[in-house]
């Protein structure tokens, strides 16, 4: 059976610049992923190609073995993939709840999420629905953001840079509804800078870094040390 | 009581600028296209009614009414295929294209119609008017200040209450990660501007009951728009109506005091606006 997504030597650029050189990876149904890297390792690029804001040859992205390379984003989310994209990037003109229904546009299918689910998922978001989304606290933001994402039921989440300008209790509180949405079956791809809160939720880490994937494996396989050298290209002799 | 009377025959007046503009302002407001063309378009609609008029010999608020999608389809395809070509950074292309549009639909008018001054004639309704203790004001203008107030209520219903609306205000804001809500702008876009040509075909059976019209007064309107779009503040439709109410009166007190005033003080009002307030009055949009 054909993996949920999988990337074959994927090469893309941001702008002008290549980013990413030649990535292959793999998600299977149910199976949370994450990608780390620096900044400036490609893996934004990354998720932007697969979610169709980049466009690419059609085989270098297969969704179900089907190549979607070259679909762009609208087609995208209405194959039930849908990105949570890096910076949040609410819509200022929109209330917290219409941010959220907007997010259910292109794909309008029965699943577990909907206004009343993601409000019971962040009950903050139910007393602040009228708030303008840009009012909100950056985590509440990020909550909307994943909210909005959910809103189109998708079988494949990417969440890219969760955790960006947030401070540690927060990302506490916001990788704590990843059970909840890892029950409903949906697989995930997190992209994140923090090793550790990476290592803690993923069944398989990757790691990029100058548009290279350096390392992969699960969680437990994985030496500190291997990772170290993986994300910085530093000797291993700089760990202590 | 003649200067009750000149107010309330400005403000009506401003009706008809208000439903120039709405449709410019909308069309601003959701994809930040100037569309030069626009008076022109309300002129083409205005012929289109005048064409249904003559030939099919119906009243012309259900010509309106007939020509009303068909301009829909209009903007659509012009929108769709034509104007999303332009949008980008550079402000520039829509500028240069929409201008070339307004020479093209002007010309294309003259071919078709020759630069005869029309009517679209109204029948009774023309001359009737209602007494309100002593003013007053022809059914006409009173229809066509209704008007105004219903399409920006309806506008505003639709922008704030519908999905479509959401899809509006989302792609305005960020038209990639509206693109990521499964929203297609260029989509969105061509509908936005099927509705303003919705707008302007009720502009234009105003205009066109109003006044005689000919296939180059199309550039005189798009000034009242900007203007009235100007003074009431980008992005808000209430301020638009405000706007051509404030250009209304001030038009229609200009000439009271002097015939040969009434456009320029039109115009010295929205410059008056610029120089004290210059983002308007009710200014909504951020950039």
């Amino acid at each position: 059976m054909p993996s949920l997504i999988e990337t074959r030597s994927l090469t893309a650029f941001y702008g002008d610049l290549q980013a990413v050189f030649g990535v292959d990876i793999r998600l299977d149904a149910g199976e949370t992923i994450a990608v780390i890297g620096a900044n400036g390792a490609g893996k934004s690029t990354l998720m932007r190609s697969i979610a169709g804001v980049i466009a690419n040859r059609p085989e270098m992205i297969l969704h179900r073995g089907e190549p979607i390379g070259a679909l762009a984003a609208p087609d995208v989310v209405r194959r039930g993939i849908a990105l949570v994209p890096e910076g949040r990037k609410l819509f200022p003109s929109l209330t917290v709840e219409e941010n959220l229904q907007v997010g259910a546009y292109g794909r309008k299918v029965e699943g577990p999420w909907t206004l009343e689910s993601i409000y019971g998922l962040f009950p903050i978001l139910k007393e602040r629905r009228r708030n303008p989304a840009t009012a909100l606290s950056g985590g509440q933001q990020q909550m909307v953001a994943i909210g909005r994402a959910l809103m189109s039921n998708p079988e494949i989440l990417l969440c890219d840079e969760l955790s960006l300008g947030l401070a540690p209790v927060i990302i506490k509180d916001i990788y704590a509804a990843f059970s909840k949405i890892r029950a409903t079956g949906a697989a995930i791809v997190i992209v994140e800078q923090d090793i550790a809160q990476a290592l803690k939720v993923a069944d398989r880490v990757y790691c990029m870094m100058e548009g290279r994937i350096t390392l992969s494996g699960r969680p437990a396989e994985l030496d500190r040390a291997d990772i170290h050298a993986a994300y910085f290209g530093a000797e291993t002799h700089e760990l202590h | 009581m003649s200067f009750i009377d000149t107010l309330l025959q400005g403000v009506l007046l401003g009706g008809l600028y208000a439903l120039f503009a709405a449709g410019l302002s909308l069309v601003f407001g959701i994809m930040r296209l100037v569309n030069l063309a626009h008076g022109d378009l309300i002129v083409l609609a205005a012929f289109l009614i005048l064409l249904i008029v003559s030939t099919f010999g119906l009243d012309p608020f259900l010509a309106a009414v007939i020509a009303a999608p068909m301009m829909f389809g209009i903007g659509w395809l012009l929108q769709y295929h034509l104007l999303n070509r332009t949008l980008g950074k550079d402000i520039l292309p829509p500028l240069l294209v929409t201008f070339g549009l307004s020479i093209v639909i002007q010309n294309g008018l003259l071919e078709g119609f020759t630069a005869d001054s029309r009517r679209i004639s109204a029948g009774a309704l023309e001359t009737a008017s209602v007494n309100f203790g002593g003013i007053s004001a022809g059914v006409m203008p009173l229809v066509t200040f209704a008007s105004a107030v219903l399409v920006i209520v309806a506008l505003n219903q639709l922008i704030y209450r519908t999905a479509l609306g959401r899809a509006f205000r989302a792609t305005s804001d960020d038209v990639v990660t509206a693109s990521l809500m499964g929203i297609r702008p260029n989509a969105i876009f061509a509908i936005a501007t099927g509705l303003a040509m919705m707008i302007v075909t009720v502009a234009a059976l105003y205009l066109g009951t109003r006044a005689n019209f000919d296939p180059t007064a199309g550039p005189a309107r798009l000034i009242y728009a900007f203007e009235a779009v100007i003074i009431g503040g980008l992005g808000s439709l209430w301020g638009t109506l405000a706007g051509g109410i404030i250009l209304g009166v001030a038009q229609t007190v200009g000439a009271a005091i002097n015939p040969e005033w009434q456009i320029l003080s039109g115009h010295i009002a929205f410059l008056l606006v610029l120089l004290f307030r210059p983002r308007g009055l009710f200014p909504r949009a951020v950039d």
